[in-house]
């Protein structure tokens, strides 16, 4: 049952996304490629999981958990440089997409 | 735990925002703001449910904590020095990275099963959970070499030529049957044989490889786009095996978001999407010229001649493409636009879907420039706006007009939908020589009586122009 409420969910947002997108203006298409990769990296809640595992038994951390541990770190490490680059550059381009003052047309009519 | 879920969905429901900002530029930074928000709490919640679990104690908030900072700080450091024109290479860079970390987070719940609840009870893994955890790793390791590859075309680490291996169809069908059997083999086995994971991992980063090696470097936005998708679709999977509605939700939105660009950039080549991922195309540009080396007469024009031109015309067009990326024009471009305005000399411009090497990358150049955007038209736009234009000022681009496109059923662009800059009085072409466009196909345009040639580098032939204004 979980299952399928998680497979509805899914169904439901490659709709909204289909309509969302395709409602997106072509001029803004790079930043809109920016912008999905910053917000995939919502996967570092994975990875912050991994690195969180604890070992099940008393006798600490063995083999198995400290290789998911290491794997949590490095992907929190990635999906971080995808998180503050993407939004940031995103930022970076809408900036420009400022409406100008049109100072030199100005002069010209 | 509810709550945990509600603000997992509140994060989800912020990121469809974030895309629906981006529908007009005057909403696009609030968009981008709500994205950063539902990023945030993501994060946060994930951070204060660990808490409760008492899984955070020192050693793995130093490793979370030493992650974050040194991926943010290189993260933060580009974002603030790549030039706008390397932002088709800086985007399969991070695509590339979303892909490695699906890997990375698949190993960990692989390794860790316990802590991503997906555990059998009988020190296996759930069968629901060991296939979302191989498909998410097997696209995310896809996603990492195939991007690698279209970052090192894009950056020009590698040519753009497309590399055919021999019976390269029949070496991809290989290995995805060996991905496939790999995952047989985790199924039987409950998710203990870690070596049939790490096999599958092994293989898909191969198929990376090969799958865009084969995809010229001009056919890169539908790859960049597909590429994109791919990282949506590997971030859906692990979303199902963490249970986390918010991951799902992102996972489907940049799925159907690289789906819906790659369409659009094939639709835009009238090409049909499988031709363009099997490659090939674009290679025999050598062939084709070759076999076509009688001299026709052309009209070259001088910088000056193309400023007296310009000067006295009352509406100009310019057309950009990947040249002048290539060139770094956009900024003479904007100087010699404004010059004219000064004239009195009305200025558009007119992009096509595929001009550049991502979505909308003439775009970006152009608002670096600071060219007002509404001044920028799409394709359907301006089209018939050539017919009452006096000039159509050509840089950089060549496919992308070629009237061959409409009237020539025997051409390798036939039915792309082309700027129709032959109905404009004059048409000014700034090219560095007589080559063929990407596509290997002459374009008459050059031949024509209404077309200059203006033979140089697109930056110093603006910069010359902007002097003879």
């Amino acid at each position: 049952m979980e299952t399928v409420f998680h497979f509805a969910i899914f169904v439901l947002a490659i709709f909204v996304g289909y309509y969302v997108v395709w409602s997106v203006t072509p001029a803004l298409h790079t930043p809109l490629m920016a912008v999905t990769n910053a917000i995939s990296s919502v996967i570092i809640v994975g990875a912050l999981i991994a690195a969180a595992s604890q070992a099940a038994g008393p006798a600490g951390a063995d083999i198995n958990t400290w290789i998911a541990k290491g794997a949590g770190a490095i992907a929190s490490a990635l999906a971080a440089v995808n998180i503050f680059g993407g939004f940031m550059v995103t930022r970076r381009m809408l900036a420009m997409y400022k409406k100008k003052e049109k100072k030199i047309e100005g002069g010209a009519h | 735990m509810e709550l945990i879920t509600l603000a997992y969905l509140v994060s989800g429901v912020l990121f469809i925002l974030a895309l629906r900002g981006l529908s007009s530029p005057e909403t696009s930074r609030q968009g981008n703001l709500y994205g950063m928000v539902g990023m945030a709490i993501a994060v946060g919640v994930t951070l204060i449910a660990l808490l409760i679990n008492n899984a955070l104690d020192p050693v793995t908030i130093v490793l979370i904590l030493v992650g974050i900072a040194a991926g943010g700080t290189i993260g933060t450091v580009v974002a603030r020095k790549v030039s706008m024109t390397a932002m088709p290479q800086l985007v399969a860079a991070f695509h590339s990275l979303v892909g490695m970390a699906a890997c990375m987070v698949a190993i960990g719940a692989l390794y860790a099963p316990r802590a991503f609840h997906i555990d059998n009870g009988l020190d296996g893994i759930k069968l629901q959970s060991i296939i979302e955890l191989a498909l998410g790793c097997a696209i995310g390791a896809i996603t990492f070499t195939g991007s690698v590859i279209a970052f090192a075309k894009l950056n020009g680490n590698m040519s753009g030529a497309p590399i055919i291996l021999p019976a390269r169809h029949l070496l991809n069908i290989a290995l995805g049957v060996g991905i496939v059997v790999l995952i047989g083999i985790m199924i039987a086995t409950d998710g203990r044989a870690s070596w049939a994971f790490w096999g599958i991992f092994a293989l898909a980063l191969i198929l990376g490889i090969t799958l865009i090696i084969p995809i010229g470097g001009a056919d890169m936005p539908v790859v960049v786009s597909m590429l994109n998708s791919y990282s949506g679709w590997a971030a859906a999977a692990l979303g199902f095996t963490l249970e986390n509605i918010a991951l799902i939700i992102t996972g489907a939105l940049v799925g159907s978001s690289g789906a819906i660009l790659s369409y659009i950039m094939c639709k835009a080549m009238n090409r049909n999407f499988f031709s363009v991922i099997m490659g090939g195309f674009g290679g025999d540009t050598a062939a084709v010229a070759g076999g076509k080396v009688e001299a026709r007469p052309v009209k070259t024009g001088s910088a000056e001649d193309a400023a007296f031109i310009m000067k006295n015309a009352s509406k100009v067009i310019i057309v950009p493409g990947y040249g002048m990326a290539v060139a770094q024009a956009q900024h003479a471009l904007r100087e010699m636009a404004d010059k004219l305005k000064e004239e009195g000399v009305e200025v558009k411009y007119a992009i096509h879907p595929v001009a550049g090497r991502m979505p909308g990358h003439m775009n970006v150049l152009l608002a670096e420039a600071n060219v007002p955007y509404d001044e920028v038209f799409e394709l359907e736009d301006i089209n018939s706006e050539f017919a009452t234009a006096d000039v159509a000022f050509v840089i950089g681009a060549n496919d992308v007009t070629n009237p061959a496109a409409k009237t020539d059923p025997t051409s390798a662009i036939y039915g792309m939908p082309i700027l129709d800059v032959e109905k404009a009085r004059t048409v000014l072409f700034v090219k560095r020589g007589m080559a063929a466009g990407y596509a290997g196909v002459e374009n008459e345009l050059f031949f024509r009586d209404n077309t200059m040639m203006l033979f140089a580098d697109a930056k110093k032939m603006v910069e010359g122009i902007v002097k003879g204004l």
